[in-house]
């Protein structure tokens, strides 16, 4: 059985090593600062009482005041999970810091919850959109988003990429 | 001499070994490739946006039309999510009728992987239609129980919504009777055959660290020679009470992803046993209300797909439709570290290694 770091143990190790980033313990996640994501995630997967070595998903969550980034990691090697969050505020350009630096498996859904939900992820080697095409209006999975005029959505265009 | 250059070439979205609408961009040159990159979204349907304005109970049927070769496994996901989002108990008798449809349901997905596999490799029609035919005869027993033969909405929160039907037993008795001596045939003429050898041993090799970075899960990872199985790992349902085997590969390439597939068919089988000996009589869904009002929150359930780990992130704001309904698709997430396999290899490699990860692309796009 997969043992499932409580919020307070994660919190624990991650306050080890940076005492001052965790905001808020949930009963089963950390929410961390967002300026410190990458970091901890470094640590995380790095630190060998711990070794998160696969991030098994990476979403987004529009709370309308800010966005919640869900990062669930996974240790193979002690068989244990844990849920490490973010929040991003403000609707005009939330980001936190890409962890595909750390995890590879972090890059289509760090695009994916850019494409859907235009959380932007710092230091992602292309954030493009991923499902839907380039020039689309908005972001759909937003709570704001409502709806859109399909004759005025521009058609879709080559995907920049490849040279 | 005549100069070279590298060129850009479309494959897909339509191409018959892309599964579904697949593109890829490949840079070539000659028929080696350099570059490759996936254009996914044709089949975009916005289904997390559309779950976001149905009630817990609706989202089920919508989870179908994701994995529409293994829509059994898909509807458990989202059940067991539902479950642990608004603390549902589930009857005993139901965990084991969901064992034996998810089990039934990923050799039914196995076959179609592997004929399809097989299709692409130049195998034509015959090994497909003899995997269609065990196929089929899965999907006649599932329609037998729910009435459909692909979008099942047959697992819901709170247990099945039907009960088994006593013809139910004789037909699945014969088909694990007959299926193993097909699996055995199946085993003889692949293993060794010297084509599928040639063109899948050494082929899109996924070595181990790569695929624990880049998140692959299923057979695709287990392939690598690493034995993470969420059944055995994080066992939902009855799997605790089960005895089963995780088939583990040693090279991760075509080959092994290939046969992983036909050593999970065995193990199934065996699950399918154990479950029907053990189906205990009782009820088979617990009272839940039509309309689910968890208290807010979070949950996040996650099942052993026959593609690998599918994942339901659901969060409540207490009101009767999920704030927000992410999945986590395997097969979306699989093809991550595509270009890592795809470079170097020939063209018509391609298509045997995209057929070796097995997408399904109502998942990728969703």
């Amino acid at each position: 059985m997969t043992r499932a770091l409580t919020g307070a143990e994660l919190a624990e190790a991650i306050q080890r090593s940076f005492p001052s980033s965790v905001v808020e313990t949930q009963r089963e996640a950390v929410v961390v600062a967002r300026e410190a994501v990458r970091d901890i995630c470094f640590y995380l997967k790095e630190s060998p009482e711990l070794d998160f070595s696969m991030l098994t998903s990476v979403t987004a969550v529009d709370y309308v005041d800010y966005f919640e980034v869900v990062y669930h990691l996974v240790s193979l090697s002690r068989n244990q999970s844990a849920i490490l969050k973010a929040r991003a505020p403000g609707r005009a350009d939330p980001w936190v810091p890409s962890v595909v630096p750390v995890w590879q498996g972090a890059d289509f859904q760090e695009r994916e919850t850019w494409d859907l939900l235009g959380v932007r992820f710092d230091g992602h080697p292309s954030l493009r959109r991923i499902l839907l095409w380039d020039g689309f209006p908005g972001h759909p999975l937003r709570k704001d988003f409502l709806e859109f005029d399909h004759r005025t959505v521009p058609a879709a265009t080559e995907p920049q990429g490849l040279s | 001499m005549l100069p070279t250059q590298p060129y850009m070439v479309n494959m897909g979205p339509q191409h018959p070994s892309t599964h579904g609408v697949l593109r890829l961009r490949l840079v070539l040159d000659g028929e080696t490739v350099l570059d490759a990159e996936p254009v996914l979204g044709y089949l975009h349907s916005s289904k997390e946006k559309l779950q976001e304005e149905h009630t817990y109970l609706q989202t089920i049927p919508i989870t179908d039309r994701m994995d529409y070769l293994s829509a059994m496994n898909n509807n458990l996901g989202c059940a067991l999510a539902i479950e642990k989002l608004a603390g549902i108990q589930v009857p005993e008798r139901a965990t084991y009728i969901r064992v034996i449809m998810s089990e039934l349901q990923r050799i039914a997905s196995h076959c179609f992987a592997q004929g399809t596999l097989l299709q692409d490799m130049g195998a034509w029609g015959t090994p497909l239609m003899y995997f269609l035919y065990e196929r089929e005869q899965i999907l006649d027993i599932f329609e037998m129980v729910c009435g459909a033969r692909l979008t099942y909405n047959y697992i819901r929160p709170g247990g099945v919504s039907q009960d088994l039907p006593p013809e139910f037993f004789p037909l699945v008795r014969k088909f694990l009777a007959e299926f193993p001596a097909q699996l055995d045939d199946y085993e003889r003429y692949l293993k060794d055959n010297e084509i599928l050898r040639a063109r899948t041993v050494g082929i899109g090799v996924f070595p181990r660290e790569l695929a624990i970075n880049a998140s692959a899960t299923g057979p695709t990872l287990r392939a690598s020679g690493v034995p993470w199985d969420i059944r055995k790992a994080d066992p939902y349902c009855c799997y605790d009470r089960l005895e089963f085997e995780v088939p583990v590969g040693q090279r991760g390439d075509c080959y092994d992803r290939f046969m992983m597939r036909l050593y999970e068919m065995r193990e199934s089988l065996s699950i399918i046993h154990q479950a029907l000996e053990l189906l205990p009589p009782g009820e088979w869904k617990a009272p839940v209300p039509l309309v689910i009002r968890p208290q807010p929150g979070d949950a996040y359930a996650h099942i052993e797909s026959p593609r690998g780990e599918l994942g339901y992130y659901l969060v409540s704001d207490g009101g009767a439709s999920p704030w927000r309904f992410h999945v986590r698709a395997p097969c979306f997430i699989n093809l991550t570290a595509l270009r890592d396999l795809l470079v170097g290899h020939k063209v018509a490699d391609v298509v045997v290694i995209v057929g070796s990860i097995d997408i399904v692309m109502g998942e990728v796009d969703r």
